[in-house]
Formats: C-alpha cells, structure tokens, sequence
C-alpha cells in the first residue's frame, strides 16, 4: 500500500470509499432509517460519533489488546459508546429517538464500525484513525441525508417537515416503501459508478 | 499462560471502565430523560385531558405508594381549586400492555378524559383507541366507581370496532384503576391541595 497524505485519509470516505455506495456496508439501517431527512441525518450523526470515538480508542489501545481477544474487545468499546449515544439521544432528542428505535443499538454490530476498527484503526495511529473516523462519517451522513431527501421529497412531498410542493402534490408513496429504498439506492449507485470510473 | 491471562486482564479492566463510564452517564442522564418521557409519551394524553387548566400537569405531579408499586399523579388547577387528578393505569391489550391516562375530578370522581398513551396494538385497528376521538371521549362524564365494559359484554361503552380486545383492555385497566383510586383517595386529595393557587 502506497503511503497516503493525512487529507486524504479524511477525503477518501467522502468519495472514493464513501460507505454505502463503494464500500456497500451498512445498508440494513441506511434503508430503514432514510424514510425522512431528519433521521437520516440523525442517524448518520450517531454513527459519525461511535465511529470516531471507537477509531479513538481502537487506535490508542491497538498495542495492548490481544490479537486474539480483539475482536471482543472492539465489541465493548463499540457497545459503550452506542449506549452513551443512546442516553443522550433520550435525553435530548426522545422524538428522534423514537424514530430511530432499535436502530440506534444496532450501530454496534454495524459493520462500517466494525470494519473501520479492524482494517483500519488497530493498524494505524491516533491522528489517521481519528480522520479516518470523521471522513467516513461524515460520508455516511451526506449519503444518508440525501438518500433521506430523496425519499422524503418524492414520498412525502415535503423535506424536513416543510412542504415543498404545494397541496396540489400527489406523494409518490412507494419511495418511502422499503422497496423505494432499494430502487433510490441502486440508482444512486449507478450514478456514482458512471461518475467514479476508476 | 502469560497471553491467557494477559487476554484476561485487557478483557477485564475494559469491560469495568465500559460498565462506570456507563453508569456513569446513565446517571446524569436519568431525570433529563424521565422528563422527556413525560413530556412526549405521557404529556399530550395530560395536556389534552386537562385542556384549560391554569397550571402545568407535567410540572405538577406527586408519586404516591400503593403496596409496592410506586404511581405517579398530575395535578390539573381549574379555577383556583386542584380538583383534578390524572394518572396512568394499563391494561392488557392484543399486542401488550395498554397505557391509559385517566383524568379524574376527585369532587365528584367522575372522568374528566382519557388518553391513550403507550401500546403495541394493530396500526389501523386497535391502534384507533388512541387516534380516533371518539372512542376516548364516551369516557368523559362517567363515574370512575362504576366498572366499564364493552357493550359486547353488558356494559356501556361502544368498542372500537374491529379492535374489541383492545377496547375490553382500556375498559378493564380503568376498572382496575377504581381500586387503587378509592384507596389512595384520601392522599391524593391532601396532596393536590398542595398545588391550589
């Protein structure tokens, strides 16, 4: 592997290996949670945070931890901070909460986390990780939240809440249809490859 | 033996500092959260039981023991005079336990509202107890000390139709709740006065 510059780490989970689309992990929640751009964005916030504190600790402990247990150990340093996520989604934003719903605890065995930990974070230092972290976040994020618009603007006719179109606006209810979430994406995927061609 | 107990250890110390960090952070969050329950399961069944009320039911509330378990009250002001009480009982319902918050006038004991507020019930069937008005709203007006049931069963309430075990267990839960009610009665008197103005 040739060496890459610290801003690329951080831009390559923004294009080259955004997640949901080049790496293609993770899809369980991108297509339950992206009904609505609230919690698609919401969910991709949650995930940035677990993702860099989990890079954080993965990374600065990678010389400690067993190779033979690490995988467990990933798995706690995940969970706890779902959990903390968790909590403080509850106690702050309970509507997003109750959206979210189980989705929230399933972070931890999501395998954009997992797999960030495992190729990436208990081989390199703080500093990578910690970009790595925050550029494939916030990539999922971006891909959340325009899947999420995508969605709610033709499913609902509104984006955010706010109405877009007028009432004269027949919502298109299949886009906010799990079957919806898989057209929207393979389209999106579609067009990415046609624009990303290596 | 040394990588054993070397997994062991690295294992071990993780699993504490997850565990106090955690408690540590569910501890801080606790009543936040114990509100924003409040406010967005339970909160619009009260706000809407206690329409016009000068006070804020949510703010206003006593837990008082009844045996063993722990029951909450919100205190609703009409008037000047803390006459209405609201809390939750639950019932057993199709898909789970049904939540129930009944708004009661302790002068009279008769049912000022009720609202549905946490259940697992079928969208689109039982799920209407809570959404359609006007299976909640016979409630209004009749006395807490009578037993409720479906008409199915003798009784004096139209079920939501399609959905009648989730309207035998709303009828039940606040049949049940009489109990408790008549009980405490005293208590939950002395303590609203407390919040009169």
């Amino acid at each position: 592997m040739t060496e890459t510059t610290l801003v690329q780490e951080f831009t390559k989970g923004l294009w080259k290996d955004i997640p949901p689309f080049r790496l293609v992990l993770g899809l369980c929640p991108i297509l339950a949670v992206t009904k609505a751009f609230g919690t698609g964005f919401g969910m991709g916030l949650a995930l940035t945070f677990v993702l860099v504190c989990s890079n954080v600790l993965v990374s600065a402990l990678r010389k400690i931890i067993p190779s033979k247990v690490r995988v467990p150990c990933f798995i706690i340093i995940i969970a706890t901070f779902v959990v903390i996520v968790e909590l403080v989604m509850q106690a702050f934003t309970y509507p997003l909460f109750l959206t979210l719903g189980i989705f929230i605890p399933l972070i931890v065995v999501n395998c954009i986390v997992l797999g960030r930990a495992e190729a990436f974070a208990s081989k390199q230092g703080l500093g990578r990780s910690i970009l790595d972290g925050l550029g494939m976040g916030i990539g999922f994020t971006i891909s959340l939240s325009v899947l999420g618009s995508i969605r709610e603007i033709f499913g609902a006719g509104t984006w955010n809440g706010m109405e877009i179109f007028g009432p004269s606006f027949q919502p298109f209810t299949f886009m906010v249809e799990a079957p919806g979430a898989f057209v929207c994406l393979g389209l999106m995927l579609a067009i990415m490859n046609l624009f990303g061609t290596e | 033996m040394r990588d054993i107990i070397k997994m062991v250890v690295v294992l071990a110390v993780l699993g504490a500092f997850s565990g106090g960090g955690l408690a540590l952070v569910k501890q801080g969050t606790a009543e936040k959260i114990e509100y924003q329950q409040l406010k967005f399961v339970k909160g619009p069944a009260i706000k809407e039981i206690m329409e016009g009320s000068t006070n804020d039911p949510l703010v206003d509330r006593f837990k008082l023991k009844d045996g063993d378990v722990e029951r909450s009250f919100f205190v609703g002001v009409f008037d000047g005079k803390a006459n209405t009480v609201a809390y939750e009982t639950f019932g057993k319902g199709f898909g789970g336990d049904i939540g129930i918050m009944v708004g009661v006038n302790l002068d009279t004991d008769e049912l000022l509202g009720v609202g549905v507020t946490t259940h697992s019930e079928t969208p689109g069937l039982g799920a209407r107890a809570k959404d359609d008005p006007s299976f909640r709203m016979q409630f209004k007006g009749m006395s807490l000390i009578d037993p409720f049931k479906v008409k199915t069963d003798g009784g004096q309430i139209d079920a939501v139709s399609g959905a009648t075990i989730t309207s035998q267990g709303v009828c039940a839960g606040i049949t049940a709740s009489s109990e408790f009610y008549k009980e405490l009665k005293p208590q939950i008197i002395e303590n609203a006065q407390a919040f009169a103005k």
